[in-house]
């Protein structure tokens, strides 16, 4: 392509991408098409690939596709295996993408559309996906090293003890939170508990026949497991429709927060093969199969969005969560913006399957850009709705009743319509007995998708079906994390308490496997538990406190990347990572401050843990706490969780100032500019190159 | 036929490697090239060792 036809061809996608964000940005009063959404998204993300992180490629790391990867020079057979880059980039995307995406738009859509729209594209771009690119191009030239090992030798000693402390805090509070979601869509729901449970005994079936039946044969254990997903999804409509068996399947809060706690303990203990692994290729396959099938229902049907621009809340005030549109839109989208986990990954499998360095760009920056398109997908899904019945769904019982007719009033009084025989229409539809208060983002983000798939596909009597579909996807996808979380916080336990008993350290030792197991459980599942038992609805506590730890996982790694980047002699390159991380460190820090200090009881944890002591000292109880000793024990969490926000500071700036005093000795010269790379070696090319 | 047979396989292999299964064609390839002397691991020990190595460190799974 000559020089001019490509400048014009550029200049028009960048063109049609920014008029379609100033044409949803302008856009008021009137509902939009989801296009418009859509259009900007992919034409910043096609722009900024092509150009950002070419500079970051050729400016930055000067990558180079002579130059041996640690899989050509480590090749073992094993882990460092030069991969093709189309399977890196497939395998690398199924390992980052989760339920984050998902969920995070979905909460941070009771702001409206604008907000959540402009991080997703703008923090990806100069954000997200860079993080994920330097962190796995770093690791590439570091012999696959991981983001821990990074910090430790990049930084300092105190940065990567933080960091490894940090790493652990940020999975006890993912996890929970995580579990509180599944909690939440299965509370009081025969058909979605039924459904999820048989997941289990499907995996564990696999399992056996990888094992004994036919041994390696993953692709047809793998399609023998879909098929039974589509027969559990059919058992769990017929037990919710039986008269006898639906109540003993009718499981509240409490009941179902402990069986997530038995699964998590089991997936920790028992043998990879058995659980773990059949779940995870089930995953994969759901995982990649619905962000296809989402895609496509959202083209076909090119849905209107519902939600305004931006809605009353945007001041602080939103049932769904407390807190003002900066910085809790920020916090609150999170994995599909910024994602500080991924780091883990991009410094994980990946960088040790990387043929060539070139393909770091595909790789790193690429997945990370069609991450963040999900979450522009999820935040369509739940836009769809309208807000009436977004918010019905949405906010907990203590802001919008617990009736059709009270929450319709409520839903009124906030300047939105609904009708309350809308609610109970619309249960119906989807066959549950209720959708009010349903918190926790899966259920209106079900919704949202079995309206896209059943007027996709029309037949709106299968609408039922799809939403079970929906909530057993997303379930599906939430246990995968916590499964594996809970197995690797076990280790991560292990080798934190073999200073204090040495056999505890001992991987192959029942005794030692059972009680760091037990005792990871007990951490998240006390905050699961205190997030079920919350009348807020627990969502509004424990989701900000994952936002944050997941941006300050991103503030670690974007530490780690500028050392990287100083110490290889680019400090003028610097601002790339730069960037993103001063944005990062204001948001995590106003939030969190925020979330300790606010005098407002529903968004500072410390105003609202004063508030119910000065009740219970008076007397009186706020309402749907029921005994004084729930109330006491609620201050108690309050305390807790402003401990935990705490920590997550004070971690940010631990390492900030270590990074920043590494950074001023390299810069003013008490320190060599050395990098910490692997010296260069040649390719040697192969056949079929 | 084959040839069908065989690029169906070749998308197998490719569908397995993105869901991550360990994949010991590939060791063994490399065991036979590079360290013809060594006895390689069996499928089974393999698969274990690798599969248990998955799950050990944060960055197995995602949020």
């Amino acid at each position: 392509m000559s020089k001019v036809v490509s400048a014009v061809v550029w200049s028009l996608v960048a063109v049609t991408g920014a008029g379609a964000i100033a044409w949803l940005a302008i856009s008021r009063g009137e509902t939009i098409s989801a296009a418009w959404l859509l259009t900007a998204a992919v034409c910043s993300y096609v722009v900024a690939y092509r150009f950002y992180s070419k500079l970051i490629a050729a400016k930055v790391f000067a990558l180079d596709a002579n130059r041996a990867t640690p899989a050509e020079r480590l090749n073992d057979g094993r882990d460092y295996v030069p991969t093709n880059r189309w399977i890196v980039f497939g395998h690398h995307f199924a390992a980052i993408a989760g339920p984050g995406p998902l969920v995070g738009p979905t909460l941070a859509a009771q702001f409206g559309y604008l907000p959540s729209a402009i991080w997703i594209i703008v923090g990806v771009v100069l954000g997200g996906a860079v993080q994920d690119f330097v962190i796995l191009a770093s690791s590439i030239r570091r012999n696959g090293k991981t983001l821990g090992q990074m910090a430790k030798e990049e930084i300092g000693p105190v940065g990567g003890f933080t960091a490894l402390v940090a790493v652990l805090g940020i999975m006890v509070v993912l996890i929970a939170v995580l579990a509180l979601v599944v909690v939440n869509a299965l509370r009081a729901s025969p058909w979605g508990t039924v459904t999820i449970g048989l997941t289990i005994p499907i995996a564990i079936l696999m399992g056996i026949y990888l094992r004994w039946i036919r041994p390696g044969r993953v692709l047809e254990a793998s399609a023998i497991g879909l098929a039974l997903l589509v027969v559990a999804l059919y058992a769990g409509r017929a037990v919710a429709d039986n008269a006898s068996l639906a109540p003993m399947f009718t499981l509240g809060g409490v009941t179902l927060a402990i069986a997530v706690m038995v699964y998590g303990f089991a997936a920790s203990v028992l043998p990879v093969w058995l659980l773990l692994a059949p779940r995870d290729y089930l995953s994969a396959f759901v995982k990649i199969g619905v962000v296809v099938a989402l895609a496509l229902g959202i083209l076909i049907v090119l849905p209107p969005l519902n939600m305004p621009a931006l809605t009353q809340f945007t001041d602080g005030t939103g049932p769904v969560f407390a807190g003002k549109v900066f910085p809790f839109a920020f916090i609150t989208v999170a994995c599909g913006a910024v994602s500080g986990f991924h780091s883990l990954i991009a410094s994980g499998t990946t960088p040790k399957l990387i043929e060539r360095e070139t393909d770091a760009r595909m790789v790193g920056y690429g997945a990370m850009l069609v991450e963040s398109l999900v979450a522009i997908m999820a935040l369509i899904a739940a836009c769809v709705l309208t807000p009436g019945v977004y918010f019905a769904i949405n906010a907990p019982a203590s802001a919008i009743g617990t009736t059709a007719a009270s929450a319709a009033a409520a839903v009124q009084q906030w300047g939105f319509t609904l009708n309350p025989s809308e609610m109970t229409l619309l249960a119906q539809q989807v066959g549950e007995k209720t959708l009010l208060s349903r918190t926790g983002g899966a259920p209106s983000l079900a919704v949202g998708m079995a309206h896209l798939f059943s007027r996709a596909l029309g037949g709106g009597g299968a609408t039922a079906l799809w939403y079970h579909f929906a909530i057993m996807f997303e379930a599906l996808f939430i246990l995968t994390t916590l499964d594996a979380g809970t197995r690797v916080g076990r280790f991560m336990l292990q080798d934190l308490f073999k200073h204090i008993w040495a056999p505890l350290g001992r991987v192959s030792w029942y005794p030692a496997v059972l009680i760091t197991s037990a005792v990871f459980v007990a951490m998240w599942g006390h905050f699961l538990y205190q997030g079920v038992i919350d009348p807020l609805g627990g969502i509004n506590s424990l989701w900000p406190l994952f936002g944050i730890s997941n941006q300050l996982l991103a503030a670690v790694a974007l530490c780690v990347g500028t050392t990287v980047i100083i110490k290889m002699g680019r400090a003028r390159y610097a601002f790339v990572t730069l960037l993103p991380l001063a944005w990062l460190v204001i948001v995590t820090m106003s939030a969190g401050w925020d979330k300790i200090l606010s005098p407002d009881p529903k968004l500072g944890f410390i105003a609202h843990a004063s508030l119910l002591r000065a009740a219970t000292a008076a007397g009186t109880l706020p309402a749907g706490v029921k005994t004084t000793g729930d109330a006491l024990r609620m201050a108690f969490n309050d305390y807790l969780d402003a401990a935990v926000a705490a920590f997550f500071m004070i971690s940010v700036v631990v390492i900030l100032a270590d990074s920043l005093r590494e950074w001023t000795a390299v810069l003013r010269g008490r320190k060599p500019v050395a990098s910490t790379e692997a010296p260069f070696e040649a390719r040697v090319a192969v056949a079929g190159d | 036929m084959r040839s069908a047979i065989l690029r169906l396989a070749r998308a197998a292999a490719v569908v397995r490697r993105i869901i991550g299964v360990p994949d010991y064609d590939t060791y063994l390839a490399h065991m036979r090239e590079r360290h013809p002397d060594v006895v390689p691991l069996t499928r089974d020990r393999f698969m274990a060792i690798q599969m248990q190595a998955r799950f050990e460190k944060p960055g197995a799974r995602c949020c």
